[in-house]
């Protein structure tokens, strides 16, 4: 059917404008159509009122999960969106309220995250660090062992300290300290090239100035082989 | 005499639009008949220019799997994609992705900051989500998300409608979730901005 209209508009020669007229007469006959049946659907639709606000933390867990992906394992958008899934409640709490006192600068996490109260931080974190979805996955897997030696061993030439030594031998976490284990290969890297202008701001009252130096001190092969690492660790 | 007029303004049409089709495949054609001259969109049929290959691809992958359900879908694009080979449609994807996309600017001008606004930020004490952490700080879309700067208004609004209308897209998506908090208000509001984002 379209093959044979595609030919038909192809043909060349005294008839050609004749049957460009017939098709696109029927063309805009059945535009005038749609439009018709558009403009029907969508005056109905607008009839509805705007759906109830939900309140509660069932409903801001969906939120959160809107982005952080259905089981919190973490998602791709136009920014990586970390996993929350497994991370450790105190870590959570504090990042949020870093992004609430901009000590963390990330534009979005500040909107989403000035509007929750103290008990609701809690409650969230303890949410996910219930859950345990497979990682996420899609991170490069060429140079996973150099990754696994950073993060067991460090780069002591380097300044570097093993990964393993702070966030634990399977990633983790503990405390404040956040699991690196499964999390989304393109957040890692972009957290560890962007340290200090993302995570700089409130060095004076938590901890975010610990990972600066070693932050720096990677370079940007080695912050990808040990983000691909840690993305597979289950 | 009405039977006159309507051809005249055929033909103007036809005059206007005839130079822009040499030099198009016919596949492309076929494409162009319904989203229009230099695949700038035509009334609910949306813009393809500019559009994300990968999101295209996955676009017709849907419709040939009639995943993507909404009326139009099921009236136009499930026929349409019905010859087309993956190898096709990947180059049709490819080909629309590289015309400049132009704006559709045809939302409502007082909505568009209210607009921006939402697509910014969300609503967060209304569990809505900011549009700009997938879609892109300029709605530029990336890899399989679309690009929803430019659109026609009457087709943002409608796709936003029809997540909640229980309609599917048959990509893995959160959209019917971020789409569900929507109510008519803040679509509008949307659909405007997006319409004028160039």
């Amino acid at each position: 059917m379209m093959g044979a209209r595609s030919h038909e508009a192809e043909a060349s020669g005294g008839r050609r404008g004749g049957r460009i007229v017939k098709a696109l007469s029927l063309r805009m006959a059945l535009q005038a159509a749609t439009v018709a049946v558009a403009f029907s659907t969508t005056g109905h639709a607008a009839d509805g009122g705007a759906p109830a606000r939900q309140g509660g933390l069932e409903a801001k867990l969906e939120y959160c999960k809107t982005c952080h992906g259905l089981s919190g394992q973490g998602y791709l958008g136009y920014f990586p969106m970390p996993r929350l899934a497994g991370q450790q409640p105190e870590y959570i709490e504090a990042q949020l309220r870093a992004f609430i006192e901009r000590r963390r600068t990330n534009p979005i996490m500040f909107n989403v995250a000035h509007v929750l109260s103290p008990s609701m931080l809690t409650a969230l974190a303890m949410h996910f660090r219930d859950l345990n979805p497979k990682p996420f996955g899609g991170g490069p897997r060429g140079s996973l062992a150099e990754g696994k030696k950073i993060f067991d061993e460090g780069l002591p030439e380097a300044n570097v300290p093993a990964c393993s030594a702070c966030h634990g031998t399977t990633g983790k976490g503990q405390n404040e300290i956040p699991r690196l284990a499964g999390q989304v290969y393109e957040y890692t890297v972009g957290q560890l090239t962007g340290w200090k202008k993302e995570r700089g701001q409130g060095s004076a009252i938590d901890t975010s100035a610990i990972m600066a130096p070693t932050a720096h001190n990677l370079t940007r092969s080695q912050v990808e082989a040990v983000a691909a690492y840690v993305s597979y660790l289950q | 005499m009405k039977r006159i007029g309507l051809k005249i303004a055929i033909m103007a049409i036809v005059a206007y639009v005839a130079p822009s089709w040499a030099g198009e495949s016919p596949a492309v054609r076929n494409c162009t008949w319904c989203h229009g001259a230099g695949a700038q969109g035509y009334t609910v049929a949306p813009r393809l220019a500019g559009q994300r290959p990968l999101y295209i691809m996955s676009q017709i992958r849907s419709f040939r799997e009639h995943a993507r359900d909404n009326p139009f879908s099921k009236q136009y694009m499930w026929s349409a994609v019905t010859a087309l080979d993956p190898h096709t449609a990947r180059d049709l994807a490819d080909y629309f992705a590289t015309i400049p996309p132009k704006a559709a600017n045809d939302g409502d001008t007082t909505l568009a900051s209210r607009g921006r606004t939402i697509y910014l930020e969300g609503i967060p004490e209304a569990n809505i989500v900011s549009c700009y952490a997938c879609h892109g700080p300029n709605a530029e879309g990336v890899r399989d998300i679309p690009r929803l700067g430019g659109l026609a208004y009457f087709y943002l609004k409608g796709r936003l409608e029809q997540w909640g209308e229980g309609y599917h897209s048959g990509t893995e998506s959160p959209m019917p979730m971020v789409a569900s908090h929507l109510g008519p208000d803040e679509i509008a509001a949307l659909a405007s901005y997006l319409s004028f984002v160039k």
